[in-house]
């Protein structure tokens, strides 16, 4: 893969639903290409076209993001017609995304129906993971990719078929930059912070951490073997995000996790998914 | 790495907005708060153009500054990051520029 822009042949994105085991490739939007990077390659847009011919200057006003934008608030109005809350769940890799999923579809699985879109580079091991905590999933790896768009979760929801009144949680790629940019449909995101992972964290990825409506601060159960300041972490948060939520919480102990869930019921019934749950988990 | 499908998207709406017809150079918004590498997206141009109708076209990238008011005190100024406070000490600031992502036009050559 290209260390530069991340191009490459398998940059083609693969769903796997772990339920039927079915692998669904992209549909040939994804284009591969021989790669080889000229070292003059800025400069050779200077060369000038034989004949000019005059030409016409169009005003597009377009915004980059469009596409993706037409899509995300087609899922958008897919979840509130059937009364889905959506969040899509952002961090590092390694911050606990998927430990807290686990807890979370085993504490809430019995009260209501949650389902699960896992996205990673490779691999379905976490998709098996949520699955075996007892709740439908499907596995998008978006190979060469860094982020969840939202097609993919479109095609993800297509596999999955969440039913009315269910949560579904996106766990997006680990990374702290690209998925800020890419909006999924979902009606928050929610940013795992570890508590191991430094008090300045938010100052370094501020795209992500402005964009963020919750902020877990997890792995709380390590706070007594390091040194990190959550004070000064919180102050650093609120320089970027003044109005975001912020829970401490251990995936391990249990700490703060009954906030969250509380934090999961008020949103599921301000986005009007306050159906109990009908559908037993497959 | 994200820049590669903004490019992706960028050559997408391009294209289609040109149905057909060669752009010869193509005008784009990346503030400089948006999060977006001009410099990446130059760098995944050509690759992601090659064999469309904005092959060889030129890329022009304009970049604004940052820019905020205070909702406090009402003071406008530059702001270089997103942590960026008002000399007053609020942070709750209103966004004025530096933000934009947009393709703003497209230079066709004439139909033959």
């Amino acid at each position: 893969m290209c260390t530069h822009c991340g191009c490459g042949n398998d940059t083609e994105h693969v769903l796997l639903d772990l339920q039927t085991g079915e692998h669904v490739h992209a549909d040939g939007t994804r284009h591969s290409h021989a790669h080889d990077h000229h070292a003059d390659h800025h400069y050779h847009h200077d060369h000038h076209h034989d004949a000019p011919r005059p030409a016409e200057i169009v005003a597009l006003e377009t915004r980059l993001l469009a596409k993706n934008e037409v899509l995300a608030d087609a899922n958008r109005a897919w979840f509130a017609a059937r009364g889905i809350l959506a969040l899509n769940l952002v961090s590092a890799p390694g911050a606990g995304k998927t430990s807290l999923l686990e807890r979370t579809v085993v504490a809430l699985g019995r009260e209501r129906a949650l389902c699960v879109i896992e996205g990673d580079q490779a691999t379905a091991l976490d998709g098996e993971r949520i699955r075996k905590a007892g709740a439908p999933a499907v596995q998008v790896n978006t190979g060469a990719g860094c982020h969840l768009e939202a097609d993919m979760v479109r095609r993800g929801l297509d596999a999955l078929q969440p039913a009315s009144g269910s949560i579904v949680l996106i766990e997006n790629v680990g990374n702290l930059v690209c998925p800020a940019l890419f909006d999924l449909g979902e009606r928050a995101k929610v940013a795992v912070l570890s508590v191991t992972e430094g008090d300045d964290k938010p100052l370094k990825y501020p795209h992500m951490f402005r964009a963020a409506e919750l902020v877990l601060i997890s792995k709380a159960d390590l706070l007594p073997y390091l040194d990190i300041d959550v004070a000064r972490l919180i102050a650093n948060l609120r320089a970027v995000n003044p109005g975001a939520r912020v829970l401490t919480i251990s995936a391990r102990s249990g700490e703060g996790l009954e906030d969250w869930y509380g934090w999961l019921r008020e949103t599921a019934r301000a986005a009007g998914c306050d159906i109990p749950s009908g559908t037993p988990p497959r | 790495m994200h820049e590669l499908s903004i490019t992706r998207n960028i050559v997408a709406i391009v294209g289609e907005a040109a149905a057909g017809r060669p752009v010869r150079r193509i005008t784009l918004e990346i503030g400089k708060l948006s999060g977006v590498m001009a410099d990446a997206v130059r760098f995944c141009f050509d690759v992601v153009a090659e064999g469309t109708a904005l092959q060889g076209a030129i890329l022009e990238i304009r970049e604004p500054e940052g820019r905020a008011r205070c909702r406090e005190c009402a003071a406008e100024f530059a702001i270089a990051t997103l942590w960026a406070a008002c000399r007053c000490g609020s942070r709750e600031l209103d966004r004025l520029q530096g933000e934009e992502l947009l393709v703003k036009t497209m230079e066709l050559e004439e139909a033959a």
